[in-house]
């Protein structure tokens, strides 16, 4: 058995974020961090090694330097990692990158016993796209928004989580499953561990490693493979100056419930 | 339906929207998704329909049309009952390859997040995720961006057009998704100008439902299109349904809102139980900012946020929170915004209607006593 997770490096949101003048993000002047949700997923997997010893491989696709997030989630606990890059894969959106990704997932070989986790979303998209249509593609069944989960042998018994209530849902391996941040407190990385991450394998999955799979074609990745376009990306005009009301005292209050009043509030 | 083809852009007509039921109830979204998709459906010449799937929910019906369906197509089967991806796509999807809408809309709500983009995959077209804003037509899009953005009349004016493959094309009938990304950092625009239908999941609580009419109810058409639908095209089974024990925060349907943020870390007992307080003076709900949740001091269902609830009350008085863009994005359409923060240079100030600066702690208290002597006063 084995787990395979899928994992993005993404900008920091919430820190400063720099707007570019026409309109795009400045990623150059951002910090990257590890997708918070996906570290939910990778913690639920190292579980899953601890309980039943099966080996954690951790999957991401991005530019060459997404492989110190793989060393540092191998440090944590992971066996292996892979990481899919190329320059054809570039300007996929949900849809083509979940081709790709579902492509790298069957060159690993997917077994009658594995699992894929993913993240629920993603912060610099928030889409929560990608993990049902890794699942889609692959021909897997799903449950997204997992806040608990048991596994037994090949029976996964899902806890899925709804805005008003959850659902106890059952399927069998091999499934996919999106995680969210309720489901586990993710552990740090091990000194242990992080002796370890450079001894351990990371995989670089080029075109070249992948052309041959069924899923990639040139009409179903990259920006030519993308359903969806950018048409104009903008930034919010600010609100004008409301009115500050001057001291935090009785008046100030009686000043302010007498506007609420005015309006008809209270 | 073996010659599908979702890139036959012109074999594509009229306007879906898949109304979400749990347990026999419409969801609330589903109301204000038609009414908005009513409009839609105008600036494209068309009809609109709603989705409805589940056991016996054709009662349904003439609420749905109400909101400003021309048709409602239900989908009944036991098997569909309860939502499952599998059941629920496979329908779906054999509809739309029947009968080929333009375009499909759901709530972003946690199932029509699991359930649109395996529709989307599957159908071999685009979905735009958590869209605030909908637009078919240019000149009213331009005419929101104009309000909405930033950008220079030149900028907007050249939006009619877009880059697809290398080559300029006329967007004036594609549907202009509009959402925020990063956060709430910036906005994004998104159009699947090749493939149809083009699909979108869209916030609760962004659109706002229309008024009922009782002609349209009384006139819709009612559409039974045939399935099949075993046991066998099942890979999940739902082991139990279950309703949260605590009734839940209406954040989305409020008129008053009060959140509290980091502010109250210093008496995250007494914070909450002032904000409490001050909410049901107004008849209003409490809210929390990201860290409120985070810090486990409030329930997720109290978020208000880019990751939580989108919120448009009345009044919002936003106590001891800063103003993160991620906060901000979730509530800066609030008819009336009023800050309470000791830090004077608090982003929130900057999109308050009324401020004070000041301790939350100290100031709620005077304000509590203040509406309370008007009320008496009356």
């Amino acid at each position: 058995m084995k787990v395979i997770v899928c994992v993005k490096q993404v900008p920091d949101t919430s820190g400063k974020v720099a707007v570019k003048p026409d309109g795009t993000l400045d990623r150059a002047s951002m910090l990257t961090i590890i997708n918070p949700d996906d570290l939910n997923a990778v913690e639920a997997a190292l579980k899953l090694k601890d309980e039943t010893g099966c080996e954690v491989v951790v999957v991401t696709m991005g530019p060459p330097p997404a492989e110190k997030m793989l060393r540092e989630i191998i440090a944590m606990g992971a066996d292996r990692g892979v990481l899919i890059s190329a320059r054809e894969f570039g300007g996929s959106d949900t849809f083509a990158t979940s081709q790709i990704i579902a492509a790298g997932i069957n060159h690993l070989g997917l077994n009658d016993d594995d699992i894929v986790m993913c993240g629920r979303q993603a912060i610099d998209g928030d889409t929560a796209q990608v993990g049902p249509q890794i699942a889609e593609k692959l021909n897997l069944p799903q449950i997204t928004y997992a806040g608990d989960i048991k596994v037994d042998g090949r029976e996964v018994i899902v806890k899925r989580m709804l805005e008003d209530g959850f659902m106890n849902i059952k399927m069998k391996t091999p499934c996919l499953i999106t995680c969210i941040k309720e489901l586990n407190e993710p552990r740090y990385m091990s000194t242990f561990g992080i002796f370890d991450a450079y001894n351990k394998p990371v995989e670089v999955f080029d075109y070249e490693t992948l052309k041959d799979e069924p899923l990639i074609d040139k009409n179903t990745i990259g920006l030519q493979g993308s359903p969806t376009n950018i048409l104009v990306s903008f930034t919010p005009p600010l609100k004008g100056a409301g009115v500050m009301l001057e001291g935090a005292d009785k008046n100030t209050c009686n000043e302010l419930a007498a506007i609420l009043e005015k309006k008809h509030i209270i | 339906m073996e010659n599908y083809n979702s890139a036959d852009i012109s074999a594509f007509k009229d306007v879906w929207v898949f109304c979400e039921q749990r347990q026999g109830v419409v969801q609330p979204t589903s109301f204000e998704l038609i009414s908005e998709a009513r409009r839609l459906a105008d600036e494209l010449g068309c009809k609109l329909y709603a989705l409805i799937l589940g056991d016996k929910v054709a009662e349904h019906s003439k609420e749905l049309a109400g909101y400003g369906a021309d048709g409602v197509i239900v989908c009944e089967h036991p098997l569909l009952k309860n939502y499952t991806t599998d059941g629920y796509t496979k329908v779906i999807v054999d509809a739309v390859k029947e009968r080929k809408p333009e375009v499909v809309l759901f709530g972003a709500t946690y199932i029509g997040r699991d359930l649109g983009p395996r529709c989307a995959a599957r159908l071999h077209t685009g979905l735009c995720a958590d869209c605030t804003h909908l637009d078919v037509n240019t000149k009213v899009y331009q005419d929101f961006l104009g309000e909405a953005s930033t950008l220079a009349p030149e900028r907007i004016a050249g939006t009619d057009t877009a880059m697809v493959m290398g080559e300029k094309k006329e967007v004036g009938h594609d549907l202009k998704m509009t959402r925020p990304a990063f956060g709430g950092h910036l906005m994004a625009t998104i159009i699947c100008p090749r493939f149809r239908p083009a699909m979108a999941t869209v916030r609760p609580g962004v659109m706002k439902k229309a008024p009922f009419d009782q002609a349209k109810a009384d006139a819709a058409e009612i559409i039974r299109p045939e399935f099949s639908l075993t046991e066998a095209d099942f890979e999940t089974e739902v082991l139990s349904v279950e309703k949260a024990a605590k009734k839940l925060v209406d954040l989305i349907g409020a008129d008053y809102v009060v959140s509290v943020g980091r502010g109250i870390a210093k008496d995250v007992e007494g914070g909450i139980k002032l904000g409490q307080e001050l909410a049901d003076e107004l008849g209003g709900v409490l809210g929390g900012s990201r860290v409120a949740i985070d810090s486990g001091w409030l329930s997720a269902d109290h978020q208000v946020g880019q990751t939580g609830k989108t919120v448009h009350p009345k009044v919002y008085i936003a106590l001891g929170i800063s103003g993160a863009i991620q906060h901000k994005a979730g509530m800066q359409d609030s008819e009336c915004i009023i800050a309470i923060n000791t830090n004077p240079s608090a982003p929130m100030f900057e999109i308050a209607d009324y401020g004070i600066v000041g301790d939350l702690f100290k100031v709620v208290p005077m304000l509590i006593e203040s509406i309370r002597a008007i009320k008496a006063a009356k």
